[in-house]
């Protein structure tokens, strides 16, 4: 499903971000990237969905090789991925409707599909009853709810998260992270990284910890592994 | 069959979402969206009176091109025979050159009956005595060709003398194109002008929407959907830019043809008329418009976009 073999990422900049990453991910897997703050976290996930390209190595997801990929086929590429941010980047102008029918609108979905797929989703993450709100009007929870909605409303095979409970309190981040279960348990593969070390720990799953662009340990229902 | 027709539905759809998108988003920065229609009002309006003024002026000259001819005037030779000889010569001479269409003869009586018809009766006193020689009229295939033509016949031997245009038909020309190149490059630094602001206008439009066009690309849009309300909305920029120059343009050309026109009936020269120029120049000023709109959002887009 995910493949990477040996990328090397260094920013324009020198920065090496990724120093020889190789790691597999099976269909149906969560896991969760951690390490310490500027380890490359963030670039192993931009790397997925192609927000950056790799200097050297394979990138591979669902069989597309994103080394060879052409900037048309971006496209293609992230319609099979589901994004999260810290920051929930939602369309401030957009209702919680507008903004999760947004993403179906954007490949030109036919519009009963799309109005009878939103409230699916926002059922699916509790916000069915707040669909004419503006984001503004909503908690940060609330707001990630709507943003994970979003990422899933085109059916991904693979979501991907990088601290999406990183603005949250503790009580809301479980919240968000019951709601990734249950994605992950409908069959959607999930790689999120992340800085809470309850959840890491509490919630055993693949755990793979990133220090210095490299791949420092990778162990099935490991735990977080630093203090916080 | 069925999957076809999905994806003209689809299409459909998506062409009128992207219509709404740019109309929203001309009035999101009305400011810098008055500044380049500004801009492209000024330009079109500028190429609407030079597009009129230089077909009209084209007009004029070709009306009074097809009035310039060549006078030959024959040399005298004494004798009868030889003169006919020579003269017969002088027109091969002139037929075998290039560029002559037409060749006319006309003898010194006919020359002085033609003055006679102009002037008035008191010259018939020099009908005993005619004082004017016998004339060839040439005509040159093309009228820009009219004084190389008449500079190869004043080389000929029976030629006496060659007149023709007196200077007028050069002066025109020369400045039919002075005025062409001043106009042109006045109409290209505005044009630049114009496609500068709107490339402005969409940057900033695209500034102000960076975060919806990252979720766009986020979730999966084509290049080409993210594009096109941008594009469309140069091409509503040029579009509304182009009114007031086509109204303003038409209406001050009528008002000039309907004063003009009847002092100038009868003269050498016509202006053209209304309807077809107007047509004409006003699908010239949309095209423009148009075009300038679509170009300098489609270059600011390019830049913003390399996805
Ligand atoms: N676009 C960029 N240009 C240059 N350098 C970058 C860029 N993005 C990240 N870096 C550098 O690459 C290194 C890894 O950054 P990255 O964002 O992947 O870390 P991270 O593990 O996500 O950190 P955090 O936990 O703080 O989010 C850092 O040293 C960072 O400064
Ligand atoms: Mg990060």
């Amino acid at each position: 499903m995910i493949q990477m073999n040996n990328v090397v990422k260094k920013y324009p900049n020198g920065v090496v971000a990724a120093n020889g990453i190789t790691v597999q991910i099976k269909k149906g897997e969560f896991v969760y990237v951690v390490g310490p703050s500027g380890a490359g976290k963030s670039t192993f996930i931009k790397l997925m969905y192609r927000e950056e390209k790799p200097t050297s190595g394979d990138v591979v997801i669902n069989g597309i090789n994103l080394r060879t990929l052409k900037n048309n086929r971006v496209p293609h590429l992230r319609r099979q991925l589901g994004v999260v941010f810290q920051d929930f980047k939602l369309l401030p102008r957009l209702t919680v409707y507008e903004n999760v029918a947004f993403a179906m609108e954007v490949i030109e979905e036919q519009p009963k599909v799309i109005r009878k797929r939103v409230m699916e989703v926002l059922e699916l993450v509790g916000l069915k009853h707040k669909v004419r709100m503006l984001p503004n009007e909503l908690s940060g929870g609330e707001q990630q709810r709507v943003a994970i909605a979003r990422s899933i409303v085109n059916r991904p095979k693979v979501m991907i998260a990088d601290e999406p409970t990183g603005n949250l309190d503790p009580e809301t981040s479980w919240e968000i992270m019951n709601i990734f279960e249950e994605i992950n348990r409908q069959g959607t593969t999930i790689v999120m990284a992340t800085h809470n070390r309850e959840i890491v720990n509490t919630v055993r799953r693949r755990v793979i910890a990133i220090e210095g662009g490299m791949i420092v340990r990778d162990e099935y229902g490991g735990d977080y592994g630093y203090e916080n | 069959m069925m999957s076809t027709e999905v994806i003209t539905a689809m299409k459909t759809r998506t062409i009128a979402r992207h219509f709404r998108e740019s109309l929203k988003s001309l009035g999101r920065n009305s400011w810098m969206t008055i500044a380049s229609i500004s801009a492209v009002t000024v330009t079109l309006l500028l190429v609407g009176v030079f597009a009129t003024i230089m077909m009209n002026l084209n007009k004029v000259a070709s009306d009074l091109e097809n009035d310039v001819e060549i006078r030959v005037l024959i040399e005298i030779i004494p004798d009868e025979a030889e003169a006919k000889l020579a003269e017969d010569q002088l027109v091969d001479e002139i037929h075998n050159l290039p560029d002559v269409e037409e060749v006319t003869y006309s003898s010194k009586e006919e020359e002085l009956s033609k003055l006679i018809k102009d002037f008035g009766d008191e010259l018939s006193l020099f009908e005993q005595n005619n004082p004017l020689y016998n004339v060839l009229y040439v005509k040159a295939v093309d009228p820009l060709k009219t004084a190389e033509v008449a500079k190869k016949i004043e080389s000929f031997e029976s030629t006496y003398e060659v007149k023709y245009g007196e200077g007028k038909v050069e002066k025109l020309f020369n400045f039919l194109e002075i005025a062409r190149n001043v106009g042109l490059v006045l109409i290209l630094g505005l044009l630049f002008t114009a496609m500068f602001l709107i490339s402005n206008t969409i940057r900033i439009t695209i500034t102000a929407r960076r975060d919806e066009i990252e979720i766009m690309k986020l979730v999966g849009a084509t290049n080409s959907f993210v594009r096109i309300p941008f594009v469309l909305e140069g091409m509503w920029l040029g579009i509304i830019g182009s009114i007031i120059p086509i109204t303003a343009v038409t209406i001050a050309y009528y008002n000039i043809y309907e004063l003009l026109a009847p002092r100038l009936k009868g003269e050498l020269f016509q202006l053209l008329e209304v309807a077809p120029l107007m047509l004409q120049v006003n699908g010239l000023i949309l095209f423009i418009g148009m075009f300038i709109g679509i170009w300098g959002s489609f270059m600011s887009v390019r830049k913003f976009l390399k996805v």
